[in-house]
């Protein structure tokens, strides 16, 4: 069973205290990370902005219904996440292992599914270079560049948070978490939800440039 | 720190969700210049929904409020600046190339009057 006092690091006074530190430094890492993906937005805005027409033609080819799909999946993975920081603050640490668990198998269906659209888009020759699809103008592949960079910096996000939170289920089954102490739990979903709202952007600026067109 | 209950939970992924249905089903719909207004508006709802509510910023001090904005607030600056640069080029390049001076062209009050 955990115990406050051995959870608590010496440098901090008393437990409130530690997890505001932690806190304050997962909201610091995820400032950087909004920058890191905001150059990749902002490059994006750019082209977008100088190319619209050809933007939008490429934006035809993603594969619609793969992201659709993908969105809802990380929606949700987000949902069971906060009820496993929910089940950790109640001290209930099966249903904390469960949900975790469910998130985790969420986001590797998220991996699946991206891997598959991959697989698609290959076949449809929309990687940028000598072998690019000749019907679609030459500026589509300034945003098929943007798409394997933000959707694969994105998937090494996704990859990060199925370790992070495959040791958080790991270190719940051995019964490290409480309501006491459940700090990693907290600031790992913090990075999670991050994750989940990178997606959230992602989706209408790669998928859904007229549509209706 | 008191935060949101499961039924909390329950109702914001359901929010989500809808929201995704929203984005999608009006992004087959031509609302001419505001598809992409309405895309990034949804975005935003839906990234304000996980930061409060799910995120629990709703239930954060003013510190870690702080550092929450600081993310965007830097982004908004560095894309503002960007723009303000890269959505003048030409009208600056324009200047420069057609300017002429004031003797050869004298500024008149009413452009395409007396030229």
């Amino acid at each position: 069973m955990a115990d406050a006092h051995l959870a608590l690091q010496e440098q901090f006074e008393e437990m409130p205290q530690q997890k505001e530190a932690a806190t304050l430094g997962m909201w610091a890492f995820l400032a950087t990370e909004v920058l890191f993906f905001g150059g990749l937005f902002l490059s994006y805005i750019i082209y977008r902005t100088n190319y619209p027409h050809a933007f939008a033609e490429a934006s035809h080819h993603t594969v619609v219904m793969f992201g659709t799909l993908n969105t809802a999946i990380l929606l949700t993975s987000s949902f069971t996440m906060a009820l496993a920081v929910h089940a950790a603050r109640e001290n209930n640490t099966k249903w904390l292992f469960r949900f975790l668990l469910v998130t985790i198998v969420l986001a590797l269906a998220f991996l699946a599914v991206k891997g598959l659209e991959y697989r698609e888009d290959l076949r449809e020759h929309l990687w940028p270079g000598p072998q690019f699809r000749p019907d679609l103008p030459p500026q589509a592949q300034i945003f098929w560049i943007l798409y394997w960079i933000m959707t694969g910096v994105h998937a090494v996000h996704v990859t990060v948070g199925v370790g992070l939170l495959s040791r958080m289920a790991w270190m719940a089954s051995r019964r490290k978490f409480s309501d006491a102490y459940y700090t990693p739990i907290e600031i790992s979903g913090l990075y999670w939800h991050f994750v989940d709202i990178i997606w959230i952007f992602l989706y209408p600026l790669l998928y859904l440039i007229q549509r209706y067109s | 720190m008191t935060t949101a209950s499961k039924k909390t939970y329950l109702f914001v992924w359901l929010a989500l969700l809808a929201f995704l249905a929203l984005t999608w089903g009006l992004a087959n719909v031509n609302l001419g210049p505001f598809n992409n207004v309405v895309a990034l508006c949804i975005s935003i709802a839906k990234m304000t929904l996980v930061v409060l509510v799910f995120m629990h910023g709703r239930w954060e001090k003013a510190l870690t409020w702080i550092f929450i904005a600081a993310g965007a607030i830097w982004f908004l600056i560095m894309v503002d600046l960007t723009l303000s640069d890269y959505l003048t080029r030409k009208d600056v390049t324009n200047a420069r190339t057609t300017w002429k001076h004031p003797e050869q062209n004298p500024p008149t009050l009413m452009p395409g009057k007396g030229d």
